[in-house]
């Protein structure tokens, strides 16, 4: 080297240092700021509120990022976690506190489902509760720790506690089970990942997967985590569908409506279960309903006629099939 | 059976005889102690952090093994990562360089009192940021920057001491030329600290700005700290123990500066298909190919040095875990490169599969070559060694673990992402993954029990007690360096 750049340490690592912040500006921080300027939060995306903001802080200090993302591919492979998520999806996150960065949810692993869309695809809160107590109460091949941290064993709950109906199994010997306020606060985080419509459709190739365009897939997806994929349910939680009387009626009217509109307080086989079913209504299209209808009267030895989505579209409506 | 064969066979050693050291290099009491202190500190992060690892690999194949709060997975996993990466890979290689640096300046280190300070803020904050984490105070963000950011400023500030105490050596250095080995260490230096200030500044970090900082980051992280740190010391160890020159310098130059042109521009490619701008996604895909160069360049340089010197590997103990650190080298580099690809990449990404990678990288590649140094120079410090045999077994549970753990999760994630591709229900790639994760704790734990050796065989390399060797028998050979 004719200007002993390997003699000179100054200037040698002079360079090394200038050249990679130069290099960093380009690739880092000037997007970053880009990035941040740029995107606002979509119009009809919500702030979160005081709790769910307390439960996105419970969900950063207990690592949930570490085994679930928020972050929906443009691929049609993501297509059942929700539409690909958008810069704007993130504009509302801020640092947590003088001493913590802006939240990190879009990890980088996948061990768990993908939460972008939680809150619209399990609005259960007892479910989250439940799930959280003990997931294999619900998920029987889920590897997800139990957060029994987050709960209370109480014999006589305090007026306005929230109790978690655990199935018996999963259940303490003696007492209930109480959630504490990080419990309801993370359950209530968990419920405002729902995300907001972007106005226009998205160009992404949406070509129905098995899970968004089969009866089983798309009963995977939003049935079984509490009926099972056996049919089967979970005793006294969630009521099984194999053989249950209203699934295999000939006239599928009433099975069409619970699905659509959710069901609440029902009384089956003299059981009353105690957990609200959410309505799939405003979430799936009548051609989806007809198919998951179908799926459940077609399967685990149900043997019933099927229907189609234009019977469906009647129920919507309010007229019999 | 044959007499003549039988004697033969009980003649047989156990495990091949390896030459043991015969040369003491060094007087310097204050730098042996110095040095030692750090990979004692680092041999322990080891044990502790891979114990974590090992305990977090048992979860998946028993989820129900404790309802603990700080043994929680989400607490657990940054504390193995963090502790492994800034306990003992950076204990490791940073006390290493307080030995190659001012060697290869042919001065003593500028300062002792600032190593061992460095060391105290370096430990400290290892310790600080694990008790942090199992409390569940975490700076929120990702990977490998969940550490708050008070204890990430001493982790720091024990970088920027050392970074000028190497610097001054460097100054004040005898020989002409500045050594390639402190290019890369002061080097990797200059970056990490730029790095850790850029990332941790908040201004540009708001909303979707934090996660192009983290694409960033979290590269840069392993590449522009662990890769050049630890070839620099390759770059002084292998010539060293072979006792021959490097094969080129000039590749070593090539690779240095294609390293750090190539490599900072890669880190977005954790983000493909993500709302990242698209250019600045496929500007990262073009250079993490570019990446061979340097990649090519770097293990070309070392496989040729090494060329000719099969009896070196067959008699030291050390060379091997050298050769295996660059093999490994190449390997996870090309895989890094490929997993770049958009194809792959989307097969590939968020499946167990890159975590197959990380280990390859940082264990394959980094910790075999940090032994590698660490068996070749410390007895030749103290003046004592640890037995040959529990050397060996170190290297083979070490090998064989990574084998299996990195040959199941490869399998394993590759499998999971088909199943996600083919729109099978989510349950189906948890399911499927079930013997991939048990023979993941398998190999985690012939890898832990290998560092249980580290461990034995350090406390046996400790100075202190008298020379087990000769007096040194020669000055150090001029052309070593």
């Amino acid at each position: 080297m004719q200007f002993d750049l390997y003699e000179r340490p100054a200037l040698l690592f002079g360079l090394v240092f200038v050249v990679f912040l130069a290099l960093s500006s380009v690739v880092a921080i000037a997007p970053a700021l880009d990035a941040q300027e740029k995107y606002e939060p979509l119009p009809a995306s919500e702030p979160l509120s005081p709790k769910a903001a307390h439960g996105l802080r419970v969900y950063i200090a207990e690592g949930c990022p570490v085994c679930h993302t928020q972050q929906v591919r443009s691929l049609a492979m993501d297509s059942q976690w929700g539409r690909p998520t958008v810069a704007a999806d993130y504009a509302r996150l801020r640092g947590m506190s003088w001493w913590q960065e802006t939240p990190g949810v879009l990890g980088s692993e996948r061990v768990g489902p993908d939460l972008s869309n939680i809150g619209k695809r399990q609005p259960s809160e007892a479910w989250q509760l439940i799930h959280l107590f003990n997931p294999r109460a619900v998920s029987p091949w889920s590897v997800m720790p139990r957060f029994r941290e987050l709960f209370t064993v109480d014999a006589e709950p305090p007026a306005g506690s929230v109790v978690v109906p655990v199935p018996q199994r999963f259940a303490p010997a003696e007492g209930k089970v109480v959630a504490t306020e990080r419990a309801l606060a993370l359950v209530a985080y968990l419920a405002s990942l729902k995300q907001a419509p972007l106005g226009q459709p998205s160009q992404v190739n949406t070509a129905p997967s098995i899970v968004t365009g089969t009866g089983a897939g798309l009963y995977a997806v939003n049935c079984a985590a509490c009926h099972q994929p056996t049919g089967e349910g979970v005793p006294a939680t969630f009521p099984p569908l194999k053989g249950d009387p209203l699934v295999n009626a000939a006239d599928a009217t009433a099975h069409i409506a619970t699905v659509l509109h959710g069901a609440e307080g029902r009384v089956i086989g003299g059981v009353k279960y105690p957990i609200t079913m959410p309505p799939f209504g405003d979430q799936l299209d009548d051609e989806q309903i007809a198919a998951i209808v179908n799926h459940e009267r077609t399967s685990w030895g149900n043997h019933v006629s099927t229907v189609t989505a234009s019977d469906v579209a009647r129920v919507r409506k309010g007229a019999a099939p | 059976m044959d007499p003549q064969l039988r004697s033969k066979l009980t003649r047989r050693p156990l495990a091949v005889a390896k030459a043991a050291i015969d040369e003491l290099i060094d007087d310097d009491h204050g730098l042996t102690t110095l040095v030692f202190a750090y990979l004692v500190s680092a041999a322990w992060w080891l044990v502790f952090g891979t114990l974590v690892g090992l305990y977090l690999s048992l979860k998946f194949v028993w989820p129900e093994l404790d309802g603990v709060s700080w043994l929680s997975f989400g607490r657990l996993r940054p504390i193995h990562t963090n502790t492994v990466f800034w306990g003992w890979s950076s204990h490791g290689m940073v006390g290493l360089a307080y030995y190659v640096v001012p060697r290869t300046c042919r001065r003593r280190l500028y300062s002792y009192r600032l190593g061992w300070v460095a060391l105290g803020l370096m430990s400290a904050s290892v310790l600080a940021g694990d008790l942090c984490l199992a409390a569940g105070i975490s700076n929120g963000a990702q990977e490998y920057r969940e550490l708050v950011w008070p204890v990430m400023l001493m982790f720091a500030s024990g970088l920027a001491l050392t970074l000028y105490n190497f610097y001054r050596t460097v100054v004040g250095r005898t020989t002409r030329e500045i050594y390639i080995s402190n290019w890369y260490v002061l080097g990797a230096l200059i970056w990490t600290l730029t790095l850790i200030t850029i990332s941790y500044l908040p201004f540009y970090q708001r909303g979707f700005g934090e996660t192009v900082i983290q694409g960033y980051y979290m590269h840069q992280g392993v590449g522009m700290w662990f890769t050049p740190m630890v070839l620099g010391l390759t770059y002084y160890f292998l010539p060293k123990f072979l006792n021959k020159p490097i094969y080129s310098y000039s590749l070593g130059v090539l690779a240095f500066w294609t390293q750090m042109f190539f490599y900072t521009m890669i880190g977005s490619h954790h983000f493909l298909y993500s709302p990242l701008p698209w250019w600045l996604q496929t500007v990262a895909i073009l250079f993490s190919i570019g990446m061979i160069v340097p990649v090519v360049a770097g293990t070309a340089n070392f496989l040729l040095t090494m060329r000719g010197s099969g009896h070196a590997l067959r008699s030291s103990y050390a060379v091997p875990f050298l050769l295996v650190g660059v093999v490994y080298y190449f390997v996870g580099s090309m895989q890094g490169s490929f997993e770049a690809l958009r194809s792959l990449n989307l097969l590939w990404h968020f499946s167990s599969y890159t975590v197959g990678h990380s280990h390859i990288t940082m264990y394959g590649f980094v910790s075999f070559l940090i032994w590698g140094g660490a068996y070749g120079l410390l007895p030749r410090l103290s003046g004592r060694e640890a037995p040959h045999l529990s050397i060996g077994i170190h290297f083979w549970l070490a090998f064989i673990g990574l084998m299996i753990y990195g040959v199941s999760l490869s399998v394993g994630g590759t499998l999971q992402g088909l199943s996600w591709k083919h729109g099978e229900p989510f349950q189906n790639s948890v399911v499927l993954m079930a013997p991939y994760w048990l023979w993941r704790a398998v190999g985690g734990t012939l890898m832990f029990g290998s560092h249980l050796l580290f461990g034995f065989n350090m406390w046996h390399m400790l100075p202190g007690r008298t020379p087990a060797l000769p007096e040194p028998l020669t000055q150090e050979p001029a052309r070593a360096i």
